[in-house]
């Protein structure tokens, strides 16, 4: 397979991941129709389209949430069997949720230290007594984690409990433990929503800096244009379970199928 | 000091004993419906059967003796030999996490998603069917169980107590029995032993979340099934703990199991998910039975300890559902 050079000149690598004729049904209601498309290595996709579009249900189905009735997920060059999500989770694919699941009873560090936690493999015994191997281990995802605190400049808010801490704040803990897994490809659904303008910049620098330093691919649902045609290689627009584009931010703005969509259907 | 105040104080001492046994079958409790939502109605019952496995292992029984002579006409009892109480201890912990992988592979996977309605009903047949199997495997009587932990009244705080209160006085220190102290001590070195677990190992921490939200858990890599099996684990050793406690004091026998009903109360006045809450929670009950039974029993014609409880936890109830610790109960609208 080739690269693949952005109108912007960035050059983005192979497939990585590839849905194929993905179609999702609860009851009657089908959530996605036959969906294809794919994402390349170190780019920066974005998923946008209407309330209900089916944007949520497509994230859930590439973390193994949601178990799609048809279709296929190809990841690395190879189809995948149905999975886990804990399983796919070990793979490589890292998430952020919509609606904030941080775990409320820890602190901002012990919430990302549990980002790391395909990466432990001390047995339990010898975490138990607390002894050698383990304790090293511990140490060194320790020493992980402070880097990635210091990279989104949480370090304010090491011991605070979650639970106590502005929405903003909760949400960048949340990409701050889905970093901690060290992804190959990170799934971000609505980063940003509900985020002042200050919020927002920081967190599309926080994506952009990711993506830039870590060579994390990813994948993020945004409801602002803005933010998506700044920040995006590739968008794929969905609109009531279909897709209607797909391109690089100016093929899709240009579409008059997605600015029908945006006109007619009120969204915020 | 009076001897009366005194004779208060040794009541109280010997209820804050009393209720560490409560704590730790609460902590059981708290333990499982924390990580998987299940309201264990078996924690008892596991108290039990460890205790009756513990026995068995340490006086070499053969399990099972009666069926087996049953149907081969034999007639086995026992090995003959006796493993020393470490040992058997030990060998007891690997029966519980064979235990609680059985009732993972057998019983839990097949009820994940189910209401909790149905989850309680399954841990209600558990704790029948394991009552049935202990009695099964290692017979019904009553048998004696003794792991070392040294016993009787303690000479030692009688005699340093006895100033306390004037010479010549009723009072002659301090009774407290060397068993209930030991008990607690190894409550307490257990407590935090959990806790240091829990805070400062990936495993722990898996624990802690898989207790907070069962999404971002699985996002994160942890798969539930595994962390409920070590959650039953550490059930069933603190089930193993209660029930050497227990059958030291009072031999190992089918009462045992009832015991549960008494965890109720505490969980009502601690609340269903918290660890600190049970741990407390079972100190107020033991103190409080026994205080109230010291100063009102006598008035009411005793035996105010068979619903002392019941009645605190039903006051708890009512004016603070979610318990001393408890989450707070919010209806989403
Ligand atoms: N677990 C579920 N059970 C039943 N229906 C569901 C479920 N999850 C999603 N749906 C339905 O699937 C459709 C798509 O929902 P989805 O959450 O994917 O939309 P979305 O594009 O993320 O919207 P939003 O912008 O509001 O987040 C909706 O009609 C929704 O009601
Ligand atoms: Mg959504």
């Amino acid at each position: 397979m080739s690269s693949y050079v952005t109108p912007d000149g960035r050059t983005i690598g192979d497939v990585l991941l590839e849905v194929k004729n993905i179609t999702l049904r609860f009851g009657g209601v089908e959530a996605i129709k036959n969906i294809s498309f794919d994402v390349r290595e170190g780019e920066i996709r974005a998923i946008i389209g209407p309330n209900g579009a089916g944007k949520s249900s497509m994230l859930n189905v590439i973390n193994g949430f949601y178990h799609p009735q048809e279709g296929e997920i190809w990841f690395h060059g190879k189809k995948r069997r149905a999975m886990k999500p804990s399983q796919i989770a070990r793979q490589g694919i890292a998430r952020t949720f919509q609606n904030i699941a941080l775990f409320k009873g820890m602190n901002t560090l012990d919430n990302i230290m549990t980002g790391c936690f395909t990466h432990m493999h001390t047995s339990l015994i010898e975490q138990a007594i607390w002894w050698g191997r383990a304790e090293r281990e511990e140490y060194r995802y320790r020493e992980k984690v402070e880097h990635i605190i210091d990279f989104l400049e949480i370090q304010a808010i090491r011991k605070t409990p979650v639970g106590a801490l502005p929405y903003g704040l909760q949400k960048r803990v949340e990409l701050a433990r889905a970093l901690a897994a060290e992804p190959k490809l990170l799934l971000l659904d609505e980063p940003m929503a509900g985020m002042n303008v200050e919020e927002k910049e920081d967190m599309c620098r926080f994506v952009l800096d990711v993506n830039a330093e870590f060579g994390t691919t990813i994948v993020l649902i945004e409801h602002d244009m803005g933010v998506v045609m700044d920040i995006s290689d590739r968008v794929v627009v969905l609109d009531y379970g279909r897709k209607i584009g797909d391109g690089v931010p100016d093929e899709v703005r240009s579409n008059q199928e997605v600015i029908d969509a945006y006109l007619g259907v009120p969204h915020d | 000091m009076s001897p009366d105040f005194l004779y208060a104080v040794e009541v109280l001492l010997n209820g804050l004993m009393a209720g560490v046994m409560y704590s730790l079958v609460a902590l059981g409790f708290v333990l499982i419906f924390k990580a998987s939502g299940v309201f264990n109605y078996a924690q008892g019952v596991m108290a039990l059967f460890a205790a009756l496995t513990l026995v068995g292992i340490m006086n070499g029984q053969v399990p099972f003796s009666h069926l087996i002579n049953a149907v081969f006409g034999t007639s086995v009892h026992e090995f003959g030999w006796h493993v020393p109480a470490l040992g058997a201890i030990a060998l007891t912990a690997v029966v519980m996490v064979i235990f609680a992988f059985l009732v993972e592979k057998l019983i839990l996977k097949y009820l994940i998603g189910q209401e909790p309605i149905i989850l309680f009903m399954a841990t209600i047949g558990l704790a029948y069917f394991m009552e049935g199997f202990g009695d099964l495997m290692w017979g019904a009587d009553i048998k004696a169980l003794d792991v070392g932990l040294p016993k009787g009244g303690s000479i030692w705080i009688e005699e340093n107590t006895a100033w306390l209160a004037a010479e010549g006085s009723r009072f002659f220190g301090f009774f407290i029995d060397k068993l209930d102290v030991s008990a607690t001590l190894v409550a307490v070195v257990l407590v935090i032993a959990l806790t240091l677990f829990s805070q400062y190992t990936a495993t722990g921490r898996a624990l802690r979340a898989v207790a907070d939200d069962h999404q971002a858990a699985l996002s994160v890599g942890i798969s539930l099934r595994a962390i409920w099996v070590i959650t039953w684990s550490i059930a069933g050793f603190v089930a193993l703990v209660a029930g050497i406690m227990w059958g030291s004091k009072s031999g190992v026998q089918f009462s045992l199991a009832f015991i549960a009903l008494k965890a109720l109360p505490v969980l009502m006045l601690g609340g269903f998910t918290s660890i600190p809450g049970a741990i407390v929670g079972g100190l107020i009950i033991g103190m409080g039975e026994k205080l109230f039974e010291f100063f009102v029993g006598p008035l009411i014609g005793g035996a105010t300890e068979n619903w002392f409880a019941y009645v605190l936890a039903l006051i708890f109830l009512v004016f603070r559902p979610q318990g001393l610790f408890g989450e707070r109960i919010i209806e989403r609208v």
